[in-house]
């Protein structure tokens, strides 16, 4: 059947089985292959994508459930050159290590400052606790967010 | 790689839609809300429905509002909703407490409280809130609507009464004076299925205990409540000691199975200690000595 969703901006339509999922629809219908697949049981976190206005796992997501909706990806974080103070505070504070994990935890990171510009660690913390970076990196992935809070993120 | 069966997809755009396309493809159809149950399960095909019928679009099913002393939970309502809604927290805080070790804060943003009742997994945690606060159900169906007590609601491990040509659009808490509540819970790790979970509402009168509500699940209790426990508390006075007596009872009329979480030995001392926890949070919150 006929799904429509915008992402990050731009109009897509496609011809998708209902039981295609959202992170399928993304890295092989639309090649936007930023968002990682991951454990495929909404534990690990690296499909994170937002469904309209809040970041949601796309493995467990059906395409057509996204139909009529915005997706944001991490493509779509940035602004052509400039990158979101998000992904600047992961380039500064060696917020990523294999790289997996890191869309979806910037989708998370950005999600979490859109609600609370100024967080505490604990905070972050929480927010990320849905998603698993395998590397062990998350001290500094909680010191990127807290940059990015810091520098222009909380907007 | 896990995909699921094939399926065909419906999108209902209201109740009665809803309704329409449950009477016309019955119990071949599933009734799709956040998904987060019902699509891991079609992954392993331990759900294999022919029909999914997206009821995502009906917002309408989407609050949490206060009707005389009647607090009204729409069964789209997502869990992120449940937790950051002002008036579950001042009323219900058990709610508060199950919601925050709910899954994960990813998970919560899009898993809906209908479609975790629906499900009806034995260890899932509203299923104990509701039965601690003795709500009620609200099913819609083809002959126009009908409550079920939240004790009533589920037949048995991913069954409830709800009907193939029926839908769960609310649930109803009553607001009673003297009220408190609480929830705990043991998972072998954050965001994980229980161990075992305790929850606990207690209406006081003074110092008499006038009505309490005991829910517990993953232990294999009847209905997710501890029926004898409750009674044994009702007109008796709040000490340390009824409190811990009451936890007994519980685990004594629980039935729980030994599974990779845990052995019944264990899960049973689970159900007495995380009831008498949460009775104790209940009356201190119903005394006002704890938020």
């Amino acid at each position: 059947m006929k799904v429509t969703v915008t992402v990050n901006g731009s109009e897509y339509s496609r011809d998708v089985e209902p039981r295609l999922l959202l992170i399928h629809l993304l890295r092989d219908e639309l090649g936007l292959t930023g968002s990682h697949w991951g454990c495929d049981t909404s534990n690990c976190g690296a499909c994170v994508v937002w469904l309209d206005e809040t970041p949601v796992k796309s493995c467990t997501v059906l395409a057509v459930m996204a139909d009529g909706r915005r997706v944001l990806t991490v493509e779509g974080l940035g602004s052509g050159a400039a990158l979101d103070p998000v992904q600047q505070g992961f380039a500064e504070c060696h917020g990523l290590q294999c790289g997996f994990c890191t869309p979806g935890m910037m989708l998370t990171a950005r999600w979490l400052l859109d609600r609370s510009p100024d967080p505490s660690p604990a905070e972050v913390r929480e927010a990320i606790s849905g998603q698993i970076c395998r590397c062990t990196g998350y001290e500094n992935i909680v010191r990127a967010v807290l940059w990015a809070a810091k520098n222009g993120g909380g907007r | 790689m896990q995909v699921p069966a094939q399926v065909e997809y419906e999108k209902a755009a209201s109740v009665e839609h809803a309704l329409t396309l449950l009477a016309r493809y019955g119990s071949a159809a599933r009734v799709l809300a956040g998904g987060h149950s019902l699509i891991p399960m079609m992954k392993l095909r331990l759900a294999q429905p022919e029909v999914l019928i997206d009821i995502n679009a009906i917002t309408d099913l989407c609050y949490i509002n206060l009707t005389g002393a009647q607090l009204r939970i729409g069964t789209l309502t997502r869990h992120a909703q449940l937790l950051d809604s002002q008036l579950i927290g001042e009323h219900f805080a058990i709610l508060h407490d199950a919601e925050r070790v709910i899954a994960d804060p990813i998970v919560r943003n899009w898993g809906t409280v209908g479609g975790s009742l629906c499900q009806a997994d034995p260890s899932e945690d509203l299923s104990a809130a509701f039965a601690a606060l003795k709500g009620t159900m609200v099913i819609h169906g083809p002959d126009g609507s009908r409550e079920v007590s939240a004790r009533e609601f589920h037949t048995g491990p991913y069954e409830t009464v709800v009907g193939p040509a029926e839908l769960l659009t609310e649930i109803t808490l009553p607001i009673r004076p003297g009220g408190g509540s609480g929830y705990q819970k043991v998972s072998r790790r954050t965001g994980d299925w229980p161990v075992g979970a305790a929850g606990a509402a207690i209406w006081l009168s003074g110092d008499v205990i006038a009505d309490a509500g005991i829910g517990l699940t993953a232990v294999g209790a009847t209905h997710f409540a501890a029926a004898e426990a409750e009674e044994y508390l009702r007109g008796k006075i709040a000490t340390e000691e009824t409190l811990a007596r009451a936890g007994e009872i519980a685990a004594e009329n629980c039935r729980p199975a030994s599974d990779q979480r845990g052995p019944a030995d264990y899960k049973r001392h689970l159900a007495s200690e995380l009831t008498t926890r949460a009775l104790r949070l209940a009356v201190a919150r119903a005394r006002g000595q704890a938020t």
